[in-house]
């Protein structure tokens, strides 16, 4: 395992970038929290007006590169996808940093995301490119019953 | 200056195995004793050698092989508590200090429900004093005895340098004070605190003393009487022993006072269907088919350890020690956590690289194969009061050399060029 593998320039990038930096009031933010490193972060997916479509992911935490990287990373490349669309973005998402090396992420289907590939290669950093996903899933969840 | 010569050095590197493994392709360099430290083969080997050849139950049975564990198991308790300065019957095993630490408070809890014995109750508006540098281990067991019995945390604050003095203690003992329970050195900070004063203070206003003592065993003498205070609890894992097995010592007085926690067989006289008579301390507290072969580990562990000379590892871990905080304190942009001046310390240090998450650093400190620990090291209230989230800490062992020191602090040198902050 190289270390350059888990930290691609690009993700060194994003740490410092953080697209979608910053929470407005309103809407519905889930919290997280890492008990194994302290991390934490909040995010609010924002809707468009029928619903349909994520408008924007908001954001703030703190925590390592790969947890700050991954929230910058989802909020480039999926604003404007359907609800549906991201689910199973996510899923593919989630399944890859689960593989333990064995899945990679499709440069055409995830862009910029797929440096990410090499996170599930370090079991124990899953957790942190996981946490912004968790999070928006969760914002989703709580959006989707306030309009039921 | 060690005392260790290099030839010295060398056989007690020999001595652990795991100091030849390769990580990331550099020989590994292992500045995480203060989580667990690495075990010497002779205790291994004794330990296997022990269960494949003399595996039966302790205290039953009239055979041989029974009778030969009883008498080792015997043996192992009487050379630990020799080890620390205790009576063999003052040292209760449990699985690790937390577990001793909770026997303590869980103790206290079934005398408050009850109302006695009077020592160990604790009524709404009583008062338990910690430190502000307590590992989890030493706060959260009398965070829930407080909350079950209304009774209240009272904090000891600390410098910011992280110096605890017995004056600060002082400042939080009132006439409710029922428990007193500090660190001798704290997990994050290094630095040895004045445990006698303190338990000298905590027992003068009538409070039970807790020591937790695992940063202080094995990496110098512990003598538990020394301490003055009533309780001492350390683990086997901190003192190059097995994992599984921690000790709890206690004054012969308090521990006859102590009531059982957990019950069953092994610490029983005579037993009815409606009540039983118990056995004194040790067995009291200790039900059930006990810890054979790590307590035989243990015991052998520390005879390795006092081969090497517990004096002559602690002073080496101190000389190693201030070469360690010299060198990381000399890299720009790493800010120590701990830097009280005029305190005596133990061979560990924390510290925050600006502008690089711990974990990163510990993923790049790992590349160089140098295991360094990260995050809060179960202390989130004292990052809190240090006022960062958390940190990355380099400790020592016996078998740390200058080598070790050099490669660590090379290797933090090039952590913020790597990410991209220089």
């Amino acid at each position: 395992m190289e270390l350059d593998d888990l930290y691609q320039q690009i993700i060194l990038d994003h740490n410092k970038r953080r697209v979608g930096y910053g929470l407005q009031p309103g809407g519905f933010p889930s919290h997280q929290y890492n008990p194994t490193c302290g991390d934490e972060l909040t995010l609010t997916v924002r809707l468009s007006e029928d619903g349909s479509t994520i408008a924007a992911f908001e954001w703030e935490g703190k925590g390592c590169s790969i947890s700050q990287a991954s929230a910058s990373l989802m909020a480039s490349e999926a604003t404007g996808m359907s609800i549906i669309e991201f689910e199973s973005f996510a899923n593919g998402f989630r399944d890859a940093m689960r593989s333990r090396g064995t899945i990679s992420l499709s440069e055409d289907e995830y862009g910029d995301l797929a440096a990410l590939s090499g996170v599930s290669k370090f079991v124990a950093r899953v957790k942190c490119a996981m946490l912004a996903w968790v999070a928006a899933e969760d914002s989703l969840i709580l959006t989707r019953e306030s309009l039921n | 200056m060690s005392p260790f010569t290099p030839e010295q050095s060398a056989a007690i590197r020999a001595e652990f195995p795991e100091l030849s493994e390769t990580v990331s392709g550099h020989p590994l360099v292992y500045l995480d004793t203060a989580a667990t430290s690495l075990r010497p083969r002779v205790s291994v080997d004794l330990e296997a050698e022990f269960a494949l050849r003399h595996t039966a139950a302790v205290y039953r049975g009239a055979h041989s092989l029974a009778a030969e564990a009883t008498e080792a198991y015997d043996d192992a308790r009487a050379s630990i508590a020799a080890f620390v300065g205790a009576r063999p019957h003052q040292l209760v095993f449990t699985s690790n200090a937390t577990e001793s630490i909770n026997l303590i408070a869980l103790a206290m809890r079934l005398a408050s429900a009850v109302g006695s014995p009077a020592r160990f109750t604790l009524a709404a508006g009583d008062e338990i004093v910690v430190s502000e540098a307590e590992h989890h281990a030493n706060l959260i067991p009398w965070q829930e005895l407080a909350r079950q019995t209304g009774a209240v945390i009272r904090v000891a604050p600390i410098t910011d340098g992280g110096e605890l003095t017995a004056d600060a203690v002082k400042s939080v003992l009132t006439s409710r004070t029922r428990v007193v329970a500090v660190t001798a050195v704290s997990n994050v900070l290094g630095i040895v605190n004045p445990v006698r004063a303190i338990a000298d203070l905590g027992r003068a206003t009538g409070a039970l003393v807790v020591v937790d003592a695992c940063q202080s065993a094995a990496h110098g003498r512990l003598d538990v009487e020394t301490y003055g205070a009533d309780f001492v609890v350390f683990s086997a894992h901190k003192m190059y022993g097995p994992t599984g097995i921690g000790a709890l010592w206690g004054t012969s007085d308090v521990l006859a006072e102590m009531p059982v926690v957990l019950t069953g067989g092994s610490m029983i006289t005579r037993v009815d269907y409606d009540s039983s008579d118990y056995l004194p301390a040790p067995a009291k507290f200790e039900p059930g088919t006990p810890r054979l072969t790590q307590a035989i580990g243990w015991a052998e562990t520390l005879r390795y350890v006092d081969s090497v000379g517990v004096d002559a590892i602690a002073e080496h871990e101190e000389a190693l020690g201030k070469e360690l905080f010299a060198g990381v304190a000399a890299i720009p942009n790493v800010r120590i956590v701990g830097t009280a001046e005029g305190v005596r310390r133990v061979g560990l240090v924390s510290f925050a690289v600006e502008g690089v998450h711990p974990h990163d650093v510990g993923q790049y400190l790992d590349s160089r194969g140098i295991a360094a620990r990260v995050g809060h090291h179960c202390a989130q209230p004292l990052h809190k009061r240090l006022g960062i989230d958390s940190s990355t800490r380099f400790s020592l062992g016996m078998y740390s050399t200058v080598d070790d020191v050099a490669l660590a602090v090379a290797a933090l040198s090039d952590v913020r060029k790597y990410f991209g902050e220089d």
